[in-house]
């Protein structure tokens, strides 16, 4: 053994010194060690990932958030022979804590041409709270078609208890939606924010 | 040779074990802990498989029957988190803990005392993980692949899961090091690497990828804890986080860990099936660099779990033909398997026929994993029975049954006793039909397009899952035969097991040299080998 073994030594008779390979022996702890320390290496890299993560997408230029898509100006520009049906569904994953609904079950509108729509909806729960909207577009062939240049969908949105208020949408139907698609659905679900989130 | 000298002994608690509850508690006895790791993995077992009956009962018929979808949701999470961490991996432990020592003539683990504590982990980590049931929000049930934003919407049982999965792989990687060790240090002189038994050898890789990838598990489920307590947003694209990076770091690990649960059954069939075919086993180095290979090939090979996440051409084609690499390796080791048995003068004890069933039955898992592979076909696939049928052909008929044969194979080593074969070959014949009948027409149901994880289903899938859960209830039934059969010769039924056990001179195990029941203490000098 080529190292100072100052621990008690109640290790099992056969161990280190007759390795078979003849090599110059490593003790258990060493090597175990040595393990630790790969373990922790790889509890490391998981984290790197994260960073390593995003370089890879930017450099692939892969994932929604590096298409490369810029914030543009929407210019107006209706076709005016067309029209579809945009449907508007509210609904609250938990009852009794929102009321939650659109004001209009459905509008006819020309792709090209923006329009706005409203929401209403009440705090039930008793307390301040903050909600969240998560938007929904059915088919799914309509969604990048489909654009909102408003939406109270972006933010989180804060309630007073008992607060009734009226949250708007503003939005576009590209001209190139698919012809075979006259009906989309626009709907959203209505989360409360977990409070640590809300506090930030 | 040198175990000549431990033979004074006979019976089980006069090898100067300690005595009392004090000698599982503070056990640094491989074979002691061994038989804890196997004791508490049967347990889970079970508590895992009564989960799936439940699943099957809910699925008998269409509509909603028994549970709620909640609850339902809830079964099929905590049956896959308590199978693979609760069942599986500590079978296989315990496996290593009782027989690489043995197979490699060293007296016990190398680091005893840390044997202890990631046994006695496991417990905790359980106890933690089931009292979730009893939480406001009820157990997990975003499924075991813990994906956000789902996972982060459970109730209080978020917190107890990831601690619980935190400890469970401390404790594995615990274990792992342990076999690293000692098979790197404790071998008996004269055995060298390439003379090892193949359990040893896939153990060993094994071992390496815990170490390499229960860390990073370890990482994404913290991330998934800051995320849910902390306002981190590893995860959160609100906060420049994005969800789709779960699922890479969590199958960075999870591929791996496939194999994790796979490659010591692949060491086990190769000691079967030569020990009941007579012959040595074809391709022995073959067989180590096969295993090598996978091991090294299921780094590569993550994104082929999340293809439908949208990702470019040229990783799709990257993930699938490196995941139909691994066929290679694979086909290497099936067909090693077969070349062994030609021409042997084969048995059909228990142990053998589970080993052939395992070759069989797993190759079909291995096929049905091909078609996956295949990017294009795998959006059709993606999220269906046909994927739960796929997985679960190699972790039962697979893992499953190479743990079973590995038991029938050293139980009589174990206890000195031969268990009733005429028995344990019942339980083999129902095992293997029920779990066909159980798992065989869930491919159809998924080429059909039956989703997983749902409670209620369509009507046109009505009739093969009644099939499903018939041969579920079945498969279940019959898994209390192995516990009586395990149960009658521990308590010594049967007749007195010789050294060798098996009428076979070919197995060059060192287990075979001490003998049967193998005494507390083995190779306390080491042994000669020629």
């Amino acid at each position: 053994m080529n190292e100072p073994v100052n621990e008690p030594v109640n290790e099992p008779v056969n161990e280190p010194g007759n390795t078979p390979t003849g090599k110059p022996p490593t003790t258990n702890r060493t090597l175990a060690g040595k393990l630790v320390l790969f373990a922790a290496g790889s509890f490391a890299f998981g984290f790197a990932l994260v960073p390593l993560y995003d370089v890879l997408c930017s450099v692939w230029e892969v994932g929604s958030r590096w298409t490369g898509e810029k914030a543009t100006t929407v210019v107006e520009h209706p076709q005016e022979d067309r029209l579809v049906t945009v449907e508007f569904i509210a609904s609250v994953p938990d009852n009794g804590t929102w009321q939650f609904a659109p004001k209009l079950a459905a509008m006819q509108v020309h792709p090209g041409k923006l329009y706005s729509a409203e929401f209403s909806a009440a705090n039930l729960s008793g307390h301040d709270t903050v909600g969240q909207a998560v938007p929904s577009i059915a088919p799914s062939v309509a969604m990048q078609h489909f654009r909102k240049t408003e939406c109270f969908c972006f933010t989180p949105q804060p309630f007073r208890k008992g607060e009734t208020r009226n949250l708007p949408v503003r939005f576009v139907v590209d001209r190139d939606l698919p012809a075979d698609v006259d009906r989309v659905t626009l709907s959203y679900a209505m989360y409360e924010q977990p409070k640590m989130a809300a506090a930030r | 040779m040198a175990h000549a000298e431990a033979h004074a002994h006979d019976g089980h608690d006069h090898n100067h074990a300690p005595a009392g509850i004090g000698r599982w508690l503070f056990a640094t006895n491989h074979k002691d802990i061994g038989t804890m790791y196997l004791v508490f993995a049967l347990i889970m077992f079970f508590i895992g498989g009564a989960m799936a009956m439940v699943i099957r009962l809910e699925l008998f018929k269409p509509g909603l029957q028994f549970v709620d979808p909640g609850f339902f949701n809830s079964m099929t999470t905590m049956h896959a988190l308590i199978m693979i961490f609760g069942g599986v991996m500590p079978a296989w432990t315990g496996l290593a803990n009782w027989m690489i020592p043995l197979q490699v003539g060293a007296p016990d683990m190398a680091l005893p005392r840390m044997n202890n504590y990631s046994f006695w982990i496991l417990p905790f980590a359980f106890t933690l993980l089931l009292l979730s049931f009893f939480l406001p929000g009820g157990a997990p049930a975003g499924g075991w692949t813990l994906y956000p934003p789902l996972v982060l919407q459970a109730g209080d049982s978020f917190g107890l899961t990831i601690f619980a999965i935190h400890m469970m792989g401390i404790s594995s990687i615990m274990g792992a090091i342990n076999v690293v060790v000692t098979i790197m240090n404790m071998r008996a002189p004269g055995m060298d690497l390439l003379k090892m038994p193949l359990f040893c050898w896939t153990w060993l890789i094994t071992a390496y990828l815990l170490i390499a990838t229960m860390p990073v598990l370890a990482g994404a489920v913290t991330m998934l804890l800051t995320d849910h307590y902390f306002g981190t947003a590893f995860f959160n694209p609100a906060g420049g986080g994005d969800p789709v990076m779960f699922q890479h770091i969590f199958w960075f690990f999870g591929h791996p860990e496939v194999y994790i649960l796979i490659l010591p059954a692949f060491g086990i069939v190769s000691e079967i099936i030569p020990t009941f075919s007579r012959k040595p086993l074809f391709g022995y180095e073959s067989m180590v660099y096969a295993t090598g290979s996978i091991a090294f090939l299921s780094f590569i090979v993550w994104a082929h779990h999340m293809f439908t996440v949208g990702m470019p051409l040229a990783g799709q084609l990257f993930f699938m033909l490196s995941t139909m690499l691994i066929a290679v390796p694979t086909g290497v080791k099936v067909f090693n398997w077969t070349t062994t048995m030609w021409r042997g003068s084969i048995s059909y004890e228990p142990p053998m026929l589970f080993a052939l069933a395992f070759l069989f039955l797993f190759t079909i898992g291995g096929f049905s994993g091909l078609m996956l592979a295949i990017a294009p076909a795998d959006f059709q696939y993606h999220d269906t029975y046909f994927v739960v049928a796929h997985f679960h052909y190699v972790l039962v008929p697979g893992a499953v049954f190479a743990i079973m044969a590995g038991v029938y194979y050293w139980l009589p080593k174990w206890t000195g006793h031969m268990y009733d074969l005429k028995l344990a070959t019942w339980h083999f014949w129902l095992s293997t039909i029920s779990v066909n009948v159980l798992f065989f027409p869930m491919h159809f149901l998924g080429l059909a397009g039956m989703p997983r994880r749902i409670p209620d289903y369509n009507v046109q899938f009505a009739d093969w899952n009644m099939v499903a859960s018939i041969g579920g209830f079945a498969f279940g039934l019959s898994q209390v035969m192995f516990v009586w059969i395990v149960l009658k010769s521990v308590r010594g039924g049967g007749p007195k097991a010789s050294a060798r056990v098996w009428d076979d001179t070919n197995s060059e195990g060192l287990e075979w040299t001490v003998p049967s029941p193998a005494p507390f203490h083995t190779f306390e000098t080491p042994p000669v080998i020629k």
